[in-house]
């Protein structure tokens, strides 16, 4: 305690308690501000970015080229951002299983940490929109319902259906359905517009309406059926069938019950 | 048929066949409980159906194999009024086919024609009835009836003509003039050129005028516009269309050119438009030309540019009908 | 006598002095109805279009037929407090606030489309039966009426809760008006009381929907019965059944227990469905607006197949001096279907001039003794189907995992490649029932039985059918085709001879039969 008090007017403790209040109060924002959903320290974001660059030589390199330059068969991943890397690969569309018409929504290859990996190494390579954190994503308390739905007939409904169960595009490719998708995937999806899908920007959908549209989205996953089962919420196509087979079935079969003769 | 051939010869109604029902009295008793087993299930099913409605809340919910988690009140009012329906139909069939007697009738058939004497008394009472009303020989009454009677009946058709009014150039006008901002719909904000990106896309409807808060379904229907921005090198336009794109952004009437659906289904790979009605396909790099399916024309291209605070406007009208296609579109 | 037939007594004489209602219950309740489950068809149709009336009744005592835009404050949460037509809010009321609301709402649909299905089944039985033919064209045309109506009536009738799909509808509906040449437009806007939406066309189509076209149905639902009455039920053929009698049940007791149980079954499986199947649910479409779509919108089944034939059109649409034929709309939308709904209500008169057959039938046709009509009914059905699945080939191809642009070059060409074969499929498919039959009738039922003869030969043995058997297999008539000469007895043409040559090929066509056994051959197989 002496040692202190004898210490306390040295010159040198203004500008050293500024130097530390300054570096305390950047590293708290820088912390407190990240837009990364796991804020890495700048040696776990270099090991990030090397464990990615491994693992995209070993499993994406053969289609989007040794720099992900892209090439005949895959598009170039220059400035996708984490984002895009995060969507495609955490929903294990990528990598695809075969040269279909479009990837698909299957079980994902790689594990979190992985996908974070792949997502650091390709932001690395080019600045692209970044995967949202959990800040951004609580559509709980910054969406609404109503307004979301509008939204979504409005924006979504042409490709995805009225109830998100996905539609038809040209030339064999398909609008997925957007039920059972994690808000941040649906996020995303708005952000990067994979594939066919085209891009949200936030200006003209701004992340409090991108937000009210997944409340709409979770909200429409978990109403429960109304009137019955549900059929696929795709229209009067199936109910259509049910009539020609169940309707008619039972009916016509009582019909001929009723007809025959007793024994 | 010619008298030689000879087929085979009709034997006739078949015997009758008695059922179990008519031989055995346990088995008649047996069917009658049966039946009143039937009717009494209905009855059950109407105390459930009105249960249901008074004492069920609409807010409860439960698991139903095969069906999954049902609203309570709903499905067990459904099944209650079904049964009740059902059971009664089933109960009065089973009786009439076990317990009622099952002999088959033989009744004939008469002929419909008339027996001649009739036919010919018909029309000697037609024709002396013609006679009397005279119109054969008066001309004038028959004549001038025949006018009275065809204008009064074309009177109430007149009577609709204010069914609606007559399009005038309705069809040729939207609320898009020179200057008018896009905005976003719905929010209603202007939109900047760099508000896009390259692969988005934006729905749009024309500004509001100063004093209106309000758009009626009518003005939507030919207003709605969809903005996509691509990449300038991306489109295959002469000049005049390029003109109307702005730094890569191009604009198009939403209403199909085919029957008026929604197009804003933009496939951003192949830079083509879906509408999802009868699959009508657009390219948009080539000024929304029709590739596929049943529509006959592009979309029509709204002219756009950007005002002095950079929100993006439109240069002028459309310069051809939105929508569908009219007899007199292009005359 | 008892106190309950005294009471009885004095009611009907109280009726009877009044109507002289006796002598006609007398004759009427006995009359005798053939029975057989596919003469039950035209019930399930008739008891649906009672149900209907019933459940619209109900519906519309909340249902509020207005386009004027209100605020939804109901307790359906995600559409809280957004703009919409008071007759998609009310449709919301009926659905949320109103017990029963759904329920009814559901078997109304249901209803509709059953009544649909059930008279589409009727009119097929009745077609390959041959049952349209003399005294009972003028059934058959009512009959075509009666399937027409229906099909605006459902359309009108879904249209009305002015949600995202049927709004949808509506939009197409009126791009076929305005696509009508010279009147067009001006048609548009008197129907909709001006540009599209606008305000006037839901109160509108309710009146048609409620009144006009029930009114129509009434009307035309009792002549069609009146004549099946007064001409007496068609039967199919079988032993002690001729075209001078009707065999069958007597309408009291039996027929009246089974035809009003079957108007309680049919209730009770609409009721069913209406229970455990979701069916228009509107909250999830959303209110109309013409700037929303959604994918996969389709109208209701009965109309699928309009929908697939305006997909499949070509882009054709010629502008002559400045004027717009939309022929891409009108083909597919209007004259196709006028075609075909006209070819239908005039067959009977085709059918019959083709045969020159002007003698009264109510002995039906079994369909394989019919080969032409039963393969030019399979074509008119793979037609339709064709058109049918096309209207869904955005659904099949999301679930399918196929393409719709593939499933659209399918359709283009199987609609005019595959009916033709459905014909001629069903043609030789029907010759070669005629001609089992006829080997069952000369040689008796195959029974599996093989026996050794004395000889060392094995023979399958064979059973004769059962005289009630033979008589139903060789009972129908086989006509020769018309003869028409060319030349009359002085080496004159006849006039008109090209329409007679083409009735000649016809008849000929019309006539093809594998000949029937007769007695004589029965004979000759005797002596084996």
């Amino acid at each position: 305690m002496k040692r202190l008090s004898r210490h306390r007017r040295h010159k040198a403790v203004a500008p050293l308690l500024l130097i530390f209040a300054l570096l305390g109060i950047g590293t708290t924002f820088q912390v407190a501000g990240a837009a990364t959903t796991s804020p890495m320290t700048a040696a776990e974001r270099t090991a990030a970015i090397a464990e990615g660059k491994e693992i995209f030589l070993r499993g994406c390199s053969s289609c989007h080229g040794l720099n992900a330059e892209g090439g005949s068969v895959a598009p170039s991943l220059i400035g996708v951002g984490a984002a895009s890397v995060d969507f495609q690969v955490a929903t294990g569309r990528m990598p695809m299983a075969d040269m279909s018409q479009q990837a698909m929504r299957k079980d994902p290859v790689y594990n979190d940490e992985e996908v974070a990996a792949l997502a650091a190494y390709v932001s690395s390579l080019a600045p692209g929109p970044e995967v949202p954190s959990e800040e951004m994503l609580n559509y709980e308390r910054d969406g609404e319902v109503a307004e979301g739905g509008e939204l979504f007939r409005t924006n979504c409904a042409m490709c995805h259906n009225f109830a998100g169960q996905g539609g038809a595009l040209t030339q064999g490719k398909y609008a997925p359905s957007v039920m059972g998708v994690e808000p941040v995937h649906i996020y995303e999806a708005l952000i990067t517009g994979p594939q066919s899908m085209p891009v949200f920007s936030d200006k003209t959908l701004t992340p409090k309406e991108k937000l009210s549209i997944i409340k709409w989205i979770k909200a429409a996953e978990k109403e429960p059926q109304l009137g019955g089962v549900a059929l696929g919420r795709v229209g009067p196509v199936t109910e259509g069938l049910l009539v020609w087979t169940l309707g008619l079935g039972l009916l016509i079969g009582i019909a001929v019950w009723l007809t025959a003769k007793a024994k | 048929m010619s008298k030689e051939i000879q087929t085979i010869q009709d034997p006739g109604v078949p015997a009758h066949k008695l059922r179990q029902t008519d031989i055995d009295p346990k088995a008649a008793d047996r069917a009658e409980r049966q039946v009143a087993i039937m009717f009494l299930l209905s009855a059950l099913s109407t105390v459930l159906f009105i249960y249901s409605y008074f004492f069920i809340s609409t807010e409860t919910f439960i698991f139903i194999p095969l069906m999954g988690e049902q609203n309570a009140h709903q499905i067990f009012l459904g099944l209650g009024l079904a049964f009740s329906l059902l059971f009664i139909g089933l109960g009065a069939v089973h009786w009439a086919k076990t317990l009622m007697p099952d002999n088959e009738v033989i009744a004939h058939r008469h002929e419909f024609r008339s027996p001649d004497s009739d036919r010919d008394d018909f029309v000697k009472t037609a024709k002396e009835g013609a006679a009397a009303a005279g119109l054969g020989r008066r001309s004038l009454i028959k004549r001038s009836m025949g006018l009275a009677l065809g204008l009064v009946g074309i009177s109430p058709i007149f009577l609709l003509r204010d069914l609606g009014p007559t399009p005038g150039d309705d069809f040729k006008k939207t609320s898009w003039k020179a200057g008018t901002r896009l905005v976003t719909d719905p929010g209603d904000r202007p939109i900047r050129a760099d508000d896009l990106e390259v692969g988005a896309v934006a729905q749009t409807l024309p500004e509001l005028p100063a004093g209106q808060d309000h758009r009626p379904l009518s003005d939507i229907g030919k207003d709605a516009v969809l903005l996509i921005r691509l990449r300038p090198e991306d489109f295959n336009l002469d000049p005049e269309r390029l003109s109307w794109t702005y730094q890569g952004i191009i604009a198009f009437s939403k209403i199909c050119s085919h029957m008026g659906c929604a197009v804003a289904l933009y496939e951003q790979q192949t830079k083509h438009l879906l509408c999802p009605c009868h699959q009508s396909t657009f390219d948009v790099t080539r000024a929304a030309k029709v590739i596929f399916g049943p529509a006959a024309r592009p979309l029509p291209q709204l002219a756009i540019t950007v005002d002095e605070e950079g929100c993006l406007v439109a240069q002028a009208p459309f310069n051809e009908p939105v929508g569908p296609s009219f007899w007199e579109r292009s005359a | 006598m008892s106190a309950r037939e005294r009471i009885a007594g004095n009611v009907a004489n109280y009726v009877d002095e009044r109507t002289g209602a006796a002598a006609w219950m007398k004759k009427n309740l006995n009359k005798v109805f053939p029975d057989h489950w596919s003469f039950m068809l035209g019930e399930i149709a008739l008891y649906s279009f009672v149900i209907l009336l019933l459940s619209g009744t109900f519906l519309t005592f909340w249902f509020d037929p207005s386009m004027r835009e209100v605020v939804y404050e109901g307790s359906y949460e995600p559409l809280k407090g957004l703009e919409m037509s008071a007759a998609y809010a009310s449709t919301l009321d009926i659905s949320f606030e109103v017990r029963g609301g759904l329920l009814m709402r559901q078997i109304h649909h249901w209803a509709a489309l059953i009544f649909m299905a059930a008279i589409v089944v009727h009119l097929l039985r009745v077609f390959f039966t041959g049952a349209f033919r003399k005294p009972r064209e003028f059934n058959w045309i009512i009959g075509i009426g009666l399937l027409t109506l229906g099909i605006v009536e459902g359309f009108l009738g879904y249209s009305l809760p002015d949600d995202l799909l049927s709004g949808t509808g509506i939009r197409i509906a009126e791009a076929i008006i305005q696509a009508f040449p010279l009147v067009g437009s001006y048609l548009a806007y008197f129907a909709f009381g001006g540009a599209f939406p606008g305000e006037a066309f839901i109160p509108r189509i309710y009146t048609v929907h409620i009144l006009l076209l029930p009114g129509i149905f009434l009307a035309l639902i009792t002549v069609h019965l009146m004549l099946v009455w007064y001409q007496k039920h068609t039967q199919y053929p079988g032993p002690g059944r001729t075209e001078k009698n009707v065999v069958g049940y007597p309408l009291l007791p039996i027929y009246m227990a089974k035809a009003g149980g079957f108007f309680f079954i049919v209730f009770g499986v609409t009721a069913l469905l209406g229970a455990v199947a979701s069916i228009n649910p509107i909250w999830l479409y959303g209110p109309y607006t013409p700037g929303q779509i959604s994918a996969g919108s389709q109208p209701d089944w009965y109309m699928g197949w309009l929908d697939g034939l305006v997909r499949m059109a070509p882009p054709i649409e010629p502008v002559i001096f400045g004027y717009t034929l939309s022929l891409n709309i009108l083909i597919p939308g209007l004259i196709i279907p006028g075609i075909l709904f006209t070819g239908m209500a005039l067959y009977p008169f085709i059918e019959q001039w083709i045969t020159g057959d002007t003698r009264e039938h109510h002995l039906l046709d079994r369909p394989r003794n019919a080969p032409n009509r039963t393969a030019l009914g399979a074509m008119a059905l793979t037609f339709m189907l064709i058109a049918l699945i096309n209207g869904g080939n955005d659904i099949i191809a999301t679930n399918f995992h196929l393409s719709i642009n593939q499933i659209m070059w399918f359709s283009r060409i199987g609609i005019i490649v595959l009916p033709p074969i459905a014909f001629v499929v069903t043609k030789r498919l029907c010759l070669s029932l005629q001609r089992a039959d006829r080997e069952l009738v000369l040689h008796g039922r195959e029974t599996g039985r093989l026996v050794m003869m004395p000889s060392g030969e094995f023979v399958e043995v064979h059973e004769p059918i059962s005289p009630e058997k033979a008589w139903l297999l060789t009972q129908h008539e086989q006509n020769a085709p018309l003869e028409l000469e060319e030349k009359d007895a002085r080496g004159v043409r006849r006039p008109g001879l090209l329409k007679s040559k083409l009735r000649k090929r016809f008849a000929v066509a019309h006539a093809e039969q594998v000949p029937k056994p007769t007695v004589e051959d029965l004979k000759e197989i005797e002596h084996h």
